[in-house]
């Protein structure tokens, strides 16, 4: 392959990606102005919200306990060098609220429901049902992605919350009943360790950030899939790819603006 | 739609159990200050503080009834310690405030050691018999010079 063409494709994909991003970008803002604008569709957002939150649940919540189970026996083989296996609550309790419970939920909730909401949009796309709700001058937009994508925003953050709650336990069961610490150790280091405002409002807000991630990218990934049946299956695989990688970029700069 | 009602209940369940996790997770772990009684807000002035922080335990006779709440540096360069304790707790007068540390090198707390005074304390007075904290190094070096100086005679 000779330069000049590898410097012309290097080019062609810049151009490409700046152009995806501004596709995405107006997309976002049409999404948002559907979604502000009456009517709320309550009853919509509802089934959304069970769909995203509701069915991810057993995943989250058996998932959060194992990762504060793995938390604990790691936590208290190191503290033990130290002697100071009695702060493993505020160790297993601190990485769950400032990182772990709202990314590691997002990339769960990403994988079982971003996907499935891509795909079920993009499927709309191929069997042309938006085409349809387009021709009874019903705005899919508002009427099918905006709820999807609220529903996703107002589960994640619950999600998360969840997520971290059986963590803790997880820690505790580890900590506590397999190790034989002790149980106020356990849940007064984790106390005093966790401040309001810096750790759980501030694991809040990534929840409540990767959740609008999650939900924008998944529906603009079905809401732009091509009408085949592998533009279904590509809407899904990208949504989960993107949308993970999204959220662990986006971690580090919340994580420092948030000033820690 | 016929399963639209068992679909709301499940969400109304999420949505209730999430926000009974939330409420624990920023009243109990994180110490957020919503409902709680306004306690007994006393102050006390120490030397030397070593590594108290705010939010650690203040106790009588090992039992916890309270957390500092705040540490500022006051005009004649002591450290004030804002105590926040129950407030029901009928402290005598000349109640005597130290700063310990559990173990050697566990946390740092305060300890209350009432004393014999018919009149108690309100909120907002001081706590006037301190003690602060003792710092190992200083210990140590003191020791050394000790040591060093009965060496050389």
């Amino acid at each position: 392959m000779n330069p000049i063409a590898g410097v012309g494709r290097l080019g062609a994909w810049a151009i490409g990606s700046v152009r995806a991003l501004g596709r995405f970008t107006l997309f976002a803002r049409t999404l948002l102005g559907a979604g502000a604008s009456p009517p709320l569709r309550l009853r919509r957002l509802v089934a959304e919200v069970y769909d995203a939150g509701v069915l991810s649940l057993l995943i989250v919540c058996v998932s959060g306990f194992a990762v504060g189970m793995v938390l604990g026996l790691q936590g208290h083989n190191t503290l033990v060098r130290f002697g100071a296996e009695e702060n493993l609550g505020a160790v297993v309790g601190l990485s769950l609220i400032r990182e772990l419970g709202p990314v590691l939920t997002s990339l769960l909730v990403a994988g079982r429901a971003g996907s499935a909401m891509a795909a079920e949009i993009a499927a709309m796309v191929v069997t042309e049902q938006l085409d349809g709700l387009r021709m009874m001058s019903v705005d899919p937009l508002d009427f099918v992605v905006a709820p999807k994508a609220l529903g996703m925003i107002l589960a994640m953050p619950l999600l998360s919350t969840l997520f971290v709650v059986f963590g803790i336990l997880g820690g505790w069961a580890v900590g506590v009943i397999v190790l034989g610490g002790d149980a106020g150790a356990y849940l007064s280091t984790l106390e005093q360790a966790t401040e309001f405002s810096e750790d759980v409002l501030g694991g809040l807000i990534k929840a409540a950030v990767f959740g609008v991630l999650v939900g924008f990218i998944a529906t603009y990934q079905g809401f732009t899939a091509r009408a085949t049946t592998a533009g279904v299956s590509a809407a899904a695989t990208s949504t989960v790819v993107i949308a993970s990688v999204a959220t662990l970029i986006f971690d580090y700069f919340i994580t420092a603006l948030w000033g820690y | 739609m016929r399963e639209t009602p068992n679909r709301e209940l499940w969400v109304g369940c999420f949505v209730l159990v999430a926000m009974a996790g939330l409420a624990w997770l920023s009243l109990s772990v994180g110490g957020l200050e919503l409902f709680r009684p306004k306690g007994l807000e006393l102050v006390a002035s120490f030397d030397e503080i070593g590594g108290l922080k705010s939010r650690a335990q203040v106790v009588i006779g090992g039992v916890k009834v309270g957390q500092v709440k705040a540490i500022d540096l006051a005009d004649d360069f002591r450290a004030q310690v804002t105590l926040e304790v129950d407030g029901e707790l009928a402290l005598p007068a000349d109640t005597s405030a130290s700063i310990l540390t559990a173990g050697v090198l566990g946390d740092q707390y305060i300890a209350l050691e009432p004393g014999g005074d018919p009149e108690t304390l309100e909120s907002g007075e001081a706590i006037s018999f301190t003690q602060g904290a003792v710092i190992l190094e200083r210990l140590i070096g003191k020791l050394i010079q000790n040591i060093g100086g009965g060496s050389s005679k």
